[in-house]
């Protein structure tokens, strides 16, 4: 196992040092059509981590005094990240074709995680939503086919399957069949909680991603379909949430996603193709290692601890950023119809009540994702080019 | 700077990744849709929403007595005076984002320092009457006792039209080309609608309002034939 647990000895860019100027972060963004799809990947995964550590210093600070001021000076930063991160995507992107990137995203970062992650309840867990997020992709593919008159594979670039999964409309759980079992803080190994972070920060992006966009859209099928798989990103955040262990403290989560931050930030550097986007990843792992050491120092003057107690140990390689196709085939062929009964995995026959009813009731008045999607079949240029040959 | 179309590495087709294109073809050929139907389940739903759906505004009742009794009198010699009111407030709103539109555009003319070019004198000129179109709408509006400043429900829908064309001119990433050719798309519809406001003035009872309507009509002939030709001139010259 390569590893790359040197890198936190490193104390990168102290934070008075992490400057922006507001052209810089509205800056050039990258070519929708000339960049390859994983650096639009990386950016979008890379806003969702950001936005999540906003998410999680704020927790913090409504729990603590002590922590407001350095919590609100690293958030200003993460602020900034965010920004400079998520305004690289161009305009020439319509949201419904943003949101197959965010598909695409959700399906091969989940499916690298899941072959990397060494705990296997939790890898489980990944395959289990990987094939939720890989449904959402064909779904939203037929929508933007027939609503807009696109191709998904312009934004996909070939890397990433477009046909059904687990039903979308099968994946609407009672919520007590969403909750996970955790993994324990004292014998987990790193990169399991670096996974849950990282996991859980994505598909919360993902979600508020679906409900700020959903209402711009005018085709009634549009808005209602937007709902539907919003609900399931909800869904997946519950789920992924609950993979960490809630026995961790504050100050811990806060090591851990800062420890994340770092990894993916070197992931990202390490395989970037574009020069430009390249030279910010690799800023932005200097500030990481700044902020990282800032949460080490907390960590020992509150909690008295060794910030290695959670820090030491090997890391696996990089997060991977290549096509996952055979492996998502294989989970596919072998999991599609796993269901949720409370945390376990189960058979499609075995699927609790309480989840059947509460999706019954909800699809009594029409799916959108089923209306939108029938016989939609993926063609080069489009379904009609299918329809013409 | 967006000068004209450039051979680089697009990736966004089929040619440029054949292996994996196949592979997504045999996933596509392996693994069929899961809902029956086709593409016209969609649109027997959309007709479904269309019947429930309510309108998305109204026309304002006119704020001033006067405007009031003018409404009544118009009432009694037009059907609808709101559907005249509703295309007058249409009209307004067109002209006054046209002004911002070839704001937009010059800007992007002006980065291109084109030496001897009249470009920018040729759009300021077209700006200018888009300005002075938006005033005259503004009058008629007064004229009729109705308010320009409320956003009728034909200005809104307008605007969700032009929506593409503001994201064009705006970004700084397209050519000129491409921003003559969105400015076309407006410059069109610009000239078919001032035909027809004309039609409906007359119709509706107000030649007066058609009159002065028509020298609108007669600068925006000329738009159109500006902007063709200047779209024309611009990519033949590249082509060549
Ligand atoms: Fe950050
Ligand atoms: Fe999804
Ligand atoms: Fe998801
Ligand atoms: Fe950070
Ligand atoms: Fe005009």
């Amino acid at each position: 196992m390569e590893t790359i647990s040197g890198i936190f000895d490193n104390k990168g860019t102290p934070l008075e040092k992490q400057k922006f100027t507001w052209k810089e972060m509205a800056g050039k963004p990258i070519s929708k059509l000339d960049d390859d799809a994983f650096t639009r990947v990386r950016i979008i995964l890379m806003n969702g981590v950001e936005t999540d550590s906003l998410r999680l210093k704020h927790g913090i600070a409504r729990f603590n005094k002590e922590l407001r001021l350095p919590l609100a000076e690293i958030r200003r930063t993460e602020q900034h990240q965010a920004t400079m991160i998520n305004w690289l995507i161009g305009a020439d992107h319509s949201p419904l074709e943003t949101t197959v990137a965010y598909e695409q995203v959700a399906i091969e970062v989940t499916a690298a995680v899941a072959q990397s992650e060494p705990d296997p309840y939790q890898a489980q867990t990944y395959r289990f939503g990987l094939l939720e997020d890989f449904d959402h992709l064909y779904r939203y593919s037929a929508m933007l086919d027939r609503l807009e008159g696109k191709d998904a594979n312009n934004i996909l670039q070939g890397y990433t399957d477009i046909v059904p999964g687990r039903k979308s409309s099968e994946h609407h759980r009672h919520p007590e069949n969403d909750i996970r079992d955790n993994y324990e803080k004292n014998t987990a190994a790193l990169i399991t909680k670096i996974h849950a972070a990282l996991i859980t920060g994505a598909e919360y992006q993902t979600h508020d991603y679906y409900q700020n966009i959903g209402p711009l859209f005018a085709d009634p099928l549009a808005r209602q379909l937007y709902a539907e798989i919003a609900s399931v990103e909800e869904q997946h955040v519950t789920q992924y949430g609950s993979l960490s262990d809630p026995s961790e403290s504050h100050i811990e989560k806060w090591l851990v996603h800062e420890a994340m931050e770092v990894y993916m930030y070197a992931s990202c550097a390490e395989q970037e193709t574009n020069p430009r986007i390249k030279a910010i990843w690799e800023r932005f792992l200097d500030y990481e290692l700044g902020h990282l050491n800032v949460a080490c120092d907390w960590f020992k003057r509150i909690e008295g601890r060794d910030p290695a107690e959670i820090l030491a140990g090997p890391l696996p390689k990089m997060v991977e950023f290549k096509s996952q196709r055979d492996f998502v085939r294989q989970v596919l062929a072998a999991e599609v119809d796993l269901r949720s009964a409370g945390t376990a995995y189960v058979g499609k026959d075995k699927e609790p009540k309480s989840s059947l009813d509460y999706r019954n009731h909800l699809a009594s008045e029409g799916l959108a994702s089923d209306i939108v999607s029938a016989g939609y079949q993926w063609a080069p240029g489009g379904e009609l080019f299918r329809k013409v040959s | 700077m967006a000068t004209a179309a450039k051979l680089g590495t697009n990736f966004t087709g089929v040619q440029m990744s054949p292996k994996d294109t196949q592979r997504l073809m045999e996933a596509v050929e392996h693994t069929h849709p899961d809902v029956a139907g086709d593409d016209r389940m969609l649109m027997v739903e959309r007709s479904k929403h269309n019947e429930e759906a309510e309108r998305i505004g109204s026309v304002p009742i006119p704020g001033s007595v006067k405007g009031m009794l003018k409404s009544t009198f118009d009432m009694i010699k037009g059907k609808s005076p709101e559907v005249l009111i509703d295309k007058l407030g249409e009209r307004l709103a067109f002209e006054r984002s046209g002004v911002r539109l070839y704001d937009a555009m010059i800007a992007k003319v002006k980065a291109m320092n084109i030496v001897g070019s009249d470009l920018v004198k040729e759009l300021q000129h077209i700006r200018d009457e888009e300005f002075e179109h938006m005033v005259m709408v503004e009058d008629a509006i007064k004229t009729l006792g109705a308010d320009p400043t409320a956003q009728t429900p034909c200005a809104d829908v307008a605007a969700v039209k032009s929506i593409g064309v503001m994201q064009v001119l705006t970004d700084p990433r397209t050519n000129v080309a491409q921003g003559l050719n969105a400015l076309l798309t407006i410059e069109l519809e610009d000239n078919a609608a001032w035909e027809l406001l004309i039609e409906l003035a007359e119709a509706g009872g107000h030649p007066d309002l058609a009159e002065g309507f028509g020298k609108a009509k007669a600068q925006e002939d000329d738009h159109l034939i500006k902007i063709k030709t200047m779209v024309r001139r611009d990519l033949i010259n590249d082509i060549k």
